[in-house]
């Protein structure tokens, strides 16, 4: 960083360089509208498309009443969810009861505040001119961008949490208990997965992450693959989306953390969840696959830009919503198995092993060997790992009581 | 991989459908499946082929309800007007219809095939006392048929053969009595035929497909 640009309040925009006048104020309140009318439409549109999707991949028909093709469905739902009777429990927290819908609903509002949407990567740094002024396509670009995802999505887990317990009925307070659970078991892979990006791009303002990412030079094969794969697994266990959603298992719990919400806090619920997905697919969007980095195919520098981020987008909303039309949900267990077993030694060991490719680099050794040696440790520990729950294992069904007989 | 093939199924079926067809679902208020024979809807108090109620008031209907929807009171016959042509007959006859779970429990103790289903399903109310069907509603018409009323709505055949359990198989669930009439007459109808018994449907599949015995057809016909 510059002195010039030297790290503020304010992010890292070029904005903000010349002082903060009126022009400056109003160009960000409109970048600020536009995002958060943008996701309004999008969670609408998703919503459909999720249904319509998860139709056709059953022989189903889906929404198809409400406008042509059923695409204001939607709105449709909302409307009665507001009209409907709000309903507080008599044995409820009615102060968290009320608090927990917003402290879902804020966190995927401003987890999309530091998505670049747009802007010439090719060569530049992302700035687009808008009345005159540089800026970024992003509402904000703080010097801890990826630390405030990783902040927001930790505060999410409140929301469900906090929701679960006020309800003061059983089966939230269940879903709760497994909410916490979950999101913190795997916000411990989500992180990690997250460190061999850092690790590569060496920032966490996100601007930097898609700069570094520019000419094709992407995280996903610069990391090598994997941690994206985890991050991808890490991220749909911690939006709570199958096949992860025991929080909200109906066969099992009615309707997990929100079964005794009604009306317009239930519609919030809906809106945060389905915002998530869409934020969290960006967030994977500008991490591993370059944001809006892409071959400029149109005349207008920044609409390529915008397309490549959104046709990036609508790939991994597919790949959410195919994985909930084909897999069964886990069961607790095998939940926690994955997370705690396999996702989080699987990329601490990666990371460790981007680190050791670059340490060799630095010291002028052969980096080939030091990666084969790394990977053979790795799988070394990763065998002994196994045969020590396989150890366990075989005791525990020695002695199924734990000697608590 | 057997955890990938499961997502090559729903790609295929999101790209060509099935052999079972594109889709699977039925538009329901514009098209509606054939209902079946036996079809449990909305009930109906049968009366005799002279126009006397069958319903004794015995509240045998009520007692087995499992839903606890049905009240009934009994009275005596007035000598020289009787409703039944027994001692006593159904002086109240109410079946609330927020809670009658249709599983024709009633119908199956009732001794004198006073009260069964009509095939009627789609019936709506706009408050919780018109939920309730009292015997003005619920005794059929004087050519035999279920009442039709204004916010019920009937598809054609819905009304007919709306005691069609009675005629199943056997009279008093003996096989011996397969094939027998054992029951009374119906305003409208008189004494019904029995329907094509199943040591009659058994000897028919075997001859029709000797080599499929997987297969029979259990649907009765008349």
């Amino acid at each position: 960083m510059t002195a010039v640009l030297g790290p503020s309040i304010f992010g890292l925009d070029p904005l903000y360089i010349g002082g903060v006048g009126l022009a400056e104020v109003l160009i960000t309140l409109l970048k600020v509208g536009v995002a958060f009318a943008f996701l309004l439409v999008a969670v609408m549109l998703m919503i459909w498309f999720e249904r319509k999707l998860i139709s056709d991949m059953q022989n189903r028909i889906g929404p198809n009443l409400a406008g042509p093709f059923g695409i204001f469905q939607t709105m449709a739902d909302g409307i009665k969810l507001f009209f409907k009777e709000d309903l507080i429990p008599e044995q409820s927290d009615r102060l968290v009861f009320k608090l927990a819908p917003y402290l879902s609903l804020v966190p995927a509002f401003l987890v999309f505040a530091v998505v670049p949407l747009g802007g010439d990567f090719n060569g530049g740094d992302g700035r687009i001119s808008l009345f005159g002024h540089e800026t970024f396509l992003q509402v904000s670009d703080p010097p801890v961008g990826i630390l405030l995802v990783l902040a927001m999505s930790s505060v999410a887990v409140y929301g469900v949490m906090l929701a679960g317990w006020s309800s003061g009925s059983k089966y939230p307070l269940l879903a709760s208990v497994r909410a916490s659970a979950q999101m913190v078991s795997y916000e411990a892979a989500l992180g990690l997965s997250l460190a061999a990006v850092l690790l590569k791009s060496g920032s966490l303002s996100t601007n930097q992450i898609v700069s570094e990412q520019s000419m094709w030079n992407w995280n996903l094969w610069v990391t090598w693959v994997v941690p994206m794969v985890v991050f991808l697994i890490a991220a749909t266990a911690e939006l709570n989306r199958p096949p992860f959603d025991l929080v909200e298992a109906e066969q099992e719990l009615v309707g997990g953390f929100h079964t005794e919400y009604s009306s317009i806090r239930f519609a919030l619920f809906f809106l945060a969840e389905f915002m998530n997905t869409i934020t969290m697919s960006a967030i994977i969007v500008t991490l591993f696959l370059g944001g809006p980095n892409g071959p400029d195919f149109t005349t207008v520098g920044w609409l390529s830009g915008l397309l490549w981020f959104f046709i990036k987008l609508f790939l991994f909303l597919f790949t959410f919503v195919w994985l909930r039309a084909t897999l069964p949900r886990f069961r607790y267990d095998q939940l926690m198995d994955l997370g705690w077993k396999l996702l989080i030694p699987l990329s601490l060991g990666w990371l460790l092993v981007l680190a050791s490719y670059d340490v060799a680099g630095d010291r002028g050794w052969n980096r080939g060997a030091a990666v084969i040696v790394m990977l053979a440790i790795m799988a070394a520990l990763g065998g002994m790992l196994a045969l020590a729950l396989r150890a366990a294992r075989q005791r525990r069904e020695l002695d199924p009581q734990g000697g608590f007989a | 991989m057997g955890y990938l093939q499961g997502f090559a199924v729903t790609l295929r079926k999101l790209l060509k459908g099935t052999e079972t067809g594109r889709v699977v679902t039925t538009q329901y208020p514009d098209e509606k499946r054939p209902k079946p024979e036996r079809f449990h809807g909305r009930h109906v108090l049968n009366r005799y082929e002279d126009g006397m109620e069958k319903c004794i008031g015995c509240e045998l209907c009520a007692g087995v309800c499992p839903a606890r929807c049905i009240y009934v009171r009994g009275a005596d016959n007035p000598p020289d007007e009787p409703v039944s042509p027994g001692e006593r007959f159904g002086y109240v006859y109410e079946i609330n219809y927020l809670r009658c779970i249709h599983c024709d429990l009633c119908v199956e103790a009732c001794p004198t095939e006073a009260i069964t289903e009509s095939k009627l399903f789609e019936f709506s109310f706009t408050n919780r006392a018109d939920a309730i069907y009292t015997k003005d509603e619920l005794v059929v018409d004087d050519d035999g048929r279920p009442q039709q009323l204004p916010w019920e709505h009937w598809e054609p055949g819905d009304d007919e053969h709306t005691s069609a359990w009675v005629r199943a198989t056997s009279p008093s669930g003996v096989a011996a009595y397969e094939g027998k009439v054992a029951w009374s007459g119906e305003l409208g109808y008189g004494i019904r035929s029995p329907e094509r018994g199943q040591a009659a449907e058994d000897e028919a599949s075997d001859a029709d497909d000797a080599g499929d015995h997987d297969h029979h057809d259990h649907g009765g016909h008349h």
